[in-house]
């Protein structure tokens, strides 16, 4: 391996609107290294990136701070088309193949080679002939060189997933003067066998000399690619070591940190008194695009705060949209010792269920309506409240009272409850639709990640809220979110889902690398059992 | 600032047609126009279409956007008042126009609600074209109407040609029938108290009243179902998908429940338009009539996802005012023929909807 520099970013600051995303950030890269960018989600790994390839997202902010030096030239990337100029190329996560063209041209697609004609001398080579033999010898080196065994004139379209992914990289790889090769989470997608022999073409790729960025949060495979890696969290730089100086453990440790200061005072000594069953998935599938849920087993007890934890596609989210009868599900849900009925719209609610989804503006709000319109929308639906007559009428008075406690409750933020919700900003979104939910009564409540993109001030509100009615009403409480923190300081158990599955149930002082470990997919005996032996 | 957002809640287009009208009727005594024929005019016309462009609300409200295909609710409509016609003529003309009235609305309200339903199927199978395939229904529904009126067996002098004895007429006259009973002051003022006062002179200005009443009313219906649970199920599941779903409600029920509503107030629509009127207008008379509701809600200020009850109101007065009075203003200034007035009728309400689709999110909502 040599040791010279492909590229190195030294001290990266980026901030979108005064938030700090990238703190002082260093990332170095050796030529014919694999290199592992590890991190939680909000890390900074894609933010990162998007510095790397000049994205506009960056520089429509304000641009960055800090320096790139590619092959030891500062270089100044203002878009992907430079990016692309100084030899770096990305393996992007959903492929961006066109499918009814054969592998040679996805490979060629923007870079053809033509032959001139009479036509091109005058009108441009726009109108060159295609050298299609040419084009063909190409595509076929550059598929060899990743040791692909396919033919070259067969169409994308109804090629396997991890064969796509292959054409990627070869077209990537057919690019003259590629130094420095990004896979973005190449293995989300793939199956084991696949990613095994995705593992080995990144090896025979890096072998050429060419640097490989590797972001991923499976760490079994980090630990069995890569050559060092990068630890980044809360967009800080935590360490940048060799793979064969840590273990699996280490980095899971570092990658979640302790981040103790608490969000929320809890309660010293809380306890489940109740061994009653709420909540009981049982073989629960949601076939929700990017969020499946993949037979998971959980059962959840009556006053406790569950939270739902683990990286983003895992599947948390599709446990509250397939609750919600907004995909397809399979499986069993038993709700107090009573099976909902999904073919029933629904069913759910009427089994006192309430949820707060994590898509405010899609599915939590009807924007074009006012505050207490909103508030009262699902009470009214599901239990005929607020209404009044033969033709429940909506009785406009209750209403108005009901909103302006509610209003008074969580601190809505508005110029009134006429305010329509489109105009509020997210934290008094987000009140208001909590309002909604609690608006029901229900004894579960589900929420999805009820502080995401909410100000401190809000968030604290949110998350005590949800501690006080659990305690004074015994009920039962589900949060589903993509931040530790906020689970950890009130949770009573935390399940990690990986994958569409539970992978640990945890406590909320486990340990960070328990954490860490469960958050890809490893469980800490497994590990300590790999160890031993 | 204050003028500013004055004008962002009327919005310019309605300001500026709003400014148009004026001076079209400001117009019209210097150009030698009887001006209480104009306002009697535009009270006639806004009555007489009252109903149709209400009947655009619960599409809008309940996501099928606007309704192309009223047209269906029309045919309904149509075949409700000849059937009346018809039923009388057997019975030796026994009936009184009101019974004949109820008669045509009995008859065409389970008809419309039967269409309307077939129709709502449709539309739930074609999410995201609905205007462009109701606007094809629309003209369809038409056409197929066409065979109907040849093939009915009626016998009636006022419904069938003369000579050939079959086949209905274009216009079919309601002068023995419902027409003008609420309108029409010359057909009122010989009848008893209280029906002669449905429509009355006042100052030269005919006031038909009874109409404009059951106009109000039928608004005020609207005005309340959109004020019941169902109603605000029905314009959640136009406003947002995801969310009613997630609420425990069938969108595509609530779809079709928004359809069958602007079915069945298409038929109580043209039924109250031929009162108005006085005729059945059959064959191609309605085919464009889809049009000109489209156009009124627009000017009213709605847009392609909500409407309310006062930009239906506040649209037909704009729009049909604007007709009526530009006409004759026209004709005084270009004599060259009735044609070219019935050119610029077109220009206006089809340049009106173009120009409202173009803008679909409406003028006036606050969504980012």
């Amino acid at each position: 391996m040599s040791e010279q520099v492909v590229l190195s970013m030294k001290g990266i600051s980026k901030e979108y609107y005064g938030n700090k995303v990238l703190k002082d950030v260093d990332l170095v890269v050796k030529a014919g290294e694999i290199h592992a960018l590890v991190g939680e989600n909000g890390a900074g790994k894609s933010t990162l990136m998007n510095v790397l390839f000049g994205m506009p997202v960056i520089h429509s902010t304000g641009g960055y701070e800090g320096d790139v030096e590619i092959s030891g030239e500062k270089v100044e990337i203002m878009n992907p088309h430079d990016a692309m100029n100084y030899g770096i190329g990305m393996v992007h996560q959903e492929f961006m193949l066109i499918p009814d063209f054969t592998i040679t041209e996805n490979i060629k697609v923007g870079r053809e080679i033509g032959t001139p004609t009479i036509f091109s001398k005058i009108l441009g080579p726009a109108l060159d002939v295609l050298d299609r033999k040419k084009m063909r010898d190409d595509a076929r080196k550059a598929l060899s060189r990743i040791g692909l065994n396919i033919e070259e004139y067969v169409k994308v379209a109804g090629l396997p997933i991890g064969y796509k992914q292959f054409v990627e990289i070869a077209r990537e790889i057919d690019k003259t003067g590629i130094k420095l090769l990004v896979f973005d989470e190449p293995t989300a997608v793939l199956t084991e066998s696949e990613a095994e022999r995705l593992c080995e073409i990144m090896q025979l790729i890096a072998g050429q000399g060419i640097a490989i960025i590797f972001i991923t949060h499976r760490l079994d495979e980090v630990m069995s690619v890569a050559d060092s890696l990068t630890i980044l969290r809360d967009g800080e730089l935590v360490d940048r070591i060799n793979t064969d100086e840590v273990t699996v453990v280490d980095i899971a440790g570092r990658m979640i940190g302790r981040k103790m200061e608490r969000l929320v005072d809890v309660k010293e000594s809380r306890e489940v008194l109740s061994d009653e069953v709420a909540l009981e998935l049982e073989n629960f599938h949601v076939d929700m695009p990017g969020e499946q849920v993949k037979g998971m087993n959980v059962s959840i007890r009556k006053g406790e705060i569950f939270g739902f934890g683990g990286l983003a596609g895992q599947g948390k989210l599709g446990i509250i949209n397939g609750m919600m009868s907004l995909f397809p599900v399979e499986g069993e849900v038993n709700v107090f010792g009573k099976k909902l009925n999904f073919g029933k719209l629904g069913d759910a609610l009427e089994n006192d269920i309430a949820f707060v989804s994590e898509d405010r503006r899609g599915v939590g709000l009807l924007l074009g309506e006012s505050i207490e319109d909103n508030i009262v929308f699902s009470a009214m639906q599901v239990r005929n409240k607020f209404t009044r007559g033969p033709f429940r009428l909506v009785h406009k008075k209750q209403v108005r009272e009901h909103a302006l406690e509610m209003i008074e409750i969580f601190d809505i933020r508005s110029t009134g409850p006429r305010q329509k919700t489109g105009s509020l900003s997210g934290g008094n979104q987000q009140k208001v639709c909590l309002a909604r939910a609690l608006t029901l009564e229900p004894k579960i409540l589900i929420v999805a990640e009820p502080t995401r993109g909410i100000d401190i001030g809000a968030k604290k509100l949110v998350l005590e809220y949800l501690i006080k009615i659990n305690a004074e009403q015994g009920m039962t409480i589900i949060i589903i979110s993509s931040e530790l923190v906020e689970l950890r300081s009130i949770c009573d158990r935390i399940a990690i889902v990986s994958e569409g599955k539970v992978a640990e149930i945890l406590l909320p002082d486990a340990s960070d690398v328990a954490f860490g470990l469960a958050m890809s997919g490893l469980s800490a005996e497994e590990v300590e059992e790999e160890a031993v032996l | 600032m204050r003028t500013k957002s004055v004008i962002g809640r009327i919005g310019w287009p309605r300001l500026i047609i709003g400014l148009f009208f004026l001076l079209l009727i400001i117009v019209s005594p210097i150009m030698g126009l009887n001006l209480t024929d104009v306002f009697s005019d535009v009270l006639r016309r806004w009555a007489m279409f009252g109903i149709l462009v209400l009947a655009m609300v619960p599409g809008v409200q309940s996501g099928i956007g606007l309704n192309f295909g009223i047209s269906l609710g029309i045919v309904a409509g149509l075949i409700g008042g000849t059937t009346a016609i018809e039923i009388n003529h057997r019975r030796g003309g026994a009936y009184s126009p009101w019974t004949d009235l109820g008669l045509a609305l009995l008859i065409a309200i389970p008809i419309a609600i039967i269409l309307g339903y077939l129709y709502g199927l449709l539309l739930n199978r074609v999410k995201g074209s609905e205007m462009t395939v109701s606007t094809y229904v629309g003209f369809s529904a038409i056409a197929l109407s066409n065979i109907v009126w040849l093939v009915l067996p009626y016998g009636s002098g006022t419904l069938v040609w003369p000579i050939a004895g079959e086949g209905m007429r274009n216009t079919i006259s309601l002068e023995q029938s419902f027409g003008g009973i609420m309108s029409n002051p010359g057909v009122t003022s010989g009848q008893p108290f209280p029906l002669n006062w449905l429509a009355f002179k006042v100052g030269g200005v005919v006031v038909p009243i009874g109409t404009i009443f059951v106009v109000l009313f039928m608004c005020l219906l609207m005005w309340l179902f959109l004020r019941s649970k169902w109603g605000v199920a029905m314009s959640a599941a136009g406003e947002n998908e995801l969310f009613t779903r997630s609420n425990a409600i069938n969108v595509d029920h609530m779809r079709i429940l928004g359809t069958v509503i602007s079915t069945v107030l298409g038929a109580i629509g043209i039924i109250m338009y031929a009162q108005v009127f006085g005729f059945l207008q059959l064959y191609n008379a309605p085919l464009m009539m889809s049009f000109a509701c489209v156009a009124a809600i627009l000017i009213g200020g709605a847009s392609t996802r909500r409407a309310s009850i006062s930009n239906v109101i506040i649209g037909t007065l704009l729009f049909q005012g604007i007709l009526t009075t530009s006409l004759p203003v026209i004709k005084q200034l270009m004599p060259q023929g009735s044609t070219l007035s019935e050119v610029i009728r077109i220009i206006i309400s089809n340049g009106i909807i173009l120009y409202a689709l173009s803008k679909s999110r409406g003028g006036n909502q606050v969504e980012s």
